[in-house]
């Protein structure tokens, strides 16, 4: 039995230090050492934050990257584009449909000289066959330059990075991130303000479900926007979100009447408040409360825009579309340009003299 | 030299030859960690004390695992149920060595994914959670699908 006798730790234990490093939420920057200027302004002498990059959740773009990809999306509203994609195959594939983002991404693809290959819904794929995502996603990753993709199931897009040799884009995992809708809010706000930072938001409706106020929430409350929530009492925005506001030292206020806050807001962001989501009388009853018609904007700050994700229902009234504070056709325009942005800047270390006019 | 070691008057349950004695263990979360072990490895020998009398805790749990020497990442699994607990490694009737819990900052493939509709199931992932302690509870965030649950989702 003594020969038996091991020591298998020779000493006294060692201190308990964590085995997995811990997750760092911001992405990684594998071609510089970050954005230190806090101008608003594109400075070529920095590096670009996106190069290479996977794009799964808004939240592992840090503001400066979020700025950039604002800038440069103006740069390309305005002209600034060159065939950034030229000689570049990318996979555009949608286990779930959606036409809006996919025709959009696959605009932005084809504006800027790039090939696309893949599918527009899962019906057909080797999903069907039984094949792992990984198992695609590593396949299709050996054929293209960069995959975009939604997904039914929450997880897939960060999923799909950890297989994938290429950049992966989020175009939606189920009910979790959709950033680049983010983005082109973030871009929205920042083309009819001039900023990004200490604006007064009014989120109107649906603030419970809606994955795509919740993703805008987060990321304005990083640039020191107020919040004022206007939603039916079983659609109030959830707990854990106002908590990460409230840590991230965003301020915000519920409010009860929307026609009382437009007086005092810059953006007024709309979404739609589901039927389904009541009986169809208390749906009568409080709907009313949360659509936007014209006549309510007549104390408006000039500058104040209205913005919606689309598709609206009725939530806001046709008569608003021309007023100058609609600005929600533009909004779906600029997803495009967002998404251009983004593309061009994942694919190309450097955009070039063209982006310094 | 065993059967005769220095300690068997004061243990409050049998002397282990070899094994693992998880200690410190908050009263009423010693089931848990049986759970936990269980898990690990079904075959496993446990002896366990319940509201065991204790100087510093007034009372507590106490696992006993026989054959098994836990390494610091097993451990470390446990810290969930019991961030105070301490776990000593006994071979040859001794403690050679120890380890004071501490929660870990991520866990792996030990718990599914609350969330049925997580792309964790079905593939060829371990599940894998960020751990964030809030206040007075501890929380999962699920490394893939996002969602937070809180610690007693996986009890
Ligand atoms: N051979 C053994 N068999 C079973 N339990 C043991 C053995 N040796 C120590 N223990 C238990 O392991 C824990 C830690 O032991 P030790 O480090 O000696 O004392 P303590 O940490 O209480 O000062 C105690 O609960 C003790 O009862
Ligand atoms: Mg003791
Ligand atoms: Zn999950």
């Amino acid at each position: 039995m003594a020969s038996n006798r091991r020591i298998l730790f020779p000493g006294t234990g060692p201190e308990f230090r964590p085995t997995t490093p811990v997750v760092c939420r911001q992405i990684q920057n594998r071609t510089g050492t970050g954005y230190t200027g806090a101008q608003m302004t594109l400075d070529h002498a920095m590096p670009n934050l996106l190069y290479n990059k996977d794009i799964v959740s808004i939240t592992d773009l840090s503001p400066e990257a979020l700025e950039y990809i604002v800038q440069t999306a103006e740069r390309i509203k305005a002209g600034a584009v060159r065939p950034w994609l030229a000689d570049r195959v990318l996979a555009s594939c949608f286990f779930e449909a959606s036409t809006r983002t996919r025709l959009s991404f696959e605009t932005a693809v084809h504006r800027m000289g790039g090939q696309l290959i893949g599918f527009s819904d899962g019906g057909n794929t080797s999903a069907k066959k039984g094949e792992s995502l990984a198992d695609t996603i590593r396949m299709i990753a050996s054929y293209t330059d960069a995959i975009i993709m939604r997904h039914p199931q929450e997880g897939a897009a960060r999923l799909a990075s950890e297989f994938s040799s290429v950049p992966i884009i989020n175009g939606g995992d189920g009910a979790n991130q959709h950033p680049t809708q983010t983005l082109l809010d973030l871009f929205s706000i920042y083309e009819c303000q001039g900023t990004l930072e200490n604006l007064s938001i009014a989120l109107v409706g649906d603030l419970k479900y809606g994955r795509t106020v919740h993703s805008l929430a987060l990321a304005l409350a990083r640039f020191g926007c107020t919040f004022r929530l206007i939603s039916p009492d079983a659609l109030t925005m959830p707990d854990y979100l106002l908590e990460e506001l409230s840590a991230q030292g965003a301020y915000y206020e519920r409010s009860s009447s929307l026609e009382s806050v437009i007086p005092e807001v810059d953006v007024v962001y709309m979404t739609r408040v589901q039927k389904e989501r009541f009986d169809p009388t208390e749906y009568m009853h409080l709907a009313s409360d949360y659509i936007l018609r014209a006549d309510m904007l007549s104390n408006a700050q000039p500058h104040l825009r209205v913005l919606h994700p689309l598709p609206r229902v009725d939530e806001i009234d046709v008569s608003v579309d021309s007023t100058p504070f609609a600005y929600y056709f533009t909004q779906a325009e600029n997803g495009v340009y967002a998404r251009m942005a983004l593309l061009a800047l994942i694919l190309n270390e450097d955009l070039g003299e063209v982006m310094n006019g | 030299m065993g059967e005769s070691g220095r300690k068997d008057r004061q243990l409050q349950v049998e002397a282990i030859r070899r094994g693992t004695v998880i200690d410190h263990v908050p009263a009423g979360n010693g089931i848990k960690i049986v759970h936990r072990v269980q898990k690990l490895s079904p075959t496993a020998r446990l002896t366990v004390g319940l509201n065991l009398p204790s100087g510093q805790m007034g009372s507590k749990d106490l696992v006993k695992v026989d054959d098994w020497l836990f390494t610091e990442e097993q451990a470390y699994e446990l810290a969930l149920f019991a961030p105070e607990a301490t776990i000593n490694v006994i071979d040859d009737y001794r403690v050679v060595n120890k380890f004071k819990m501490s929660l870990p900052d991520t866990v792996q493939g030990v718990f599914d994914c609350p969330n049925s509709n997580c792309i964790s199931h079905n593939e060829p992932v371990q599940s894998h959670f960020h751990v964030m302690q809030e206040g007075d509870h501890v929380a999962l965030r699920c490394h893939y699908c996002e969602r937070k649950f809180r610690d007693t989702l996986f009890n």
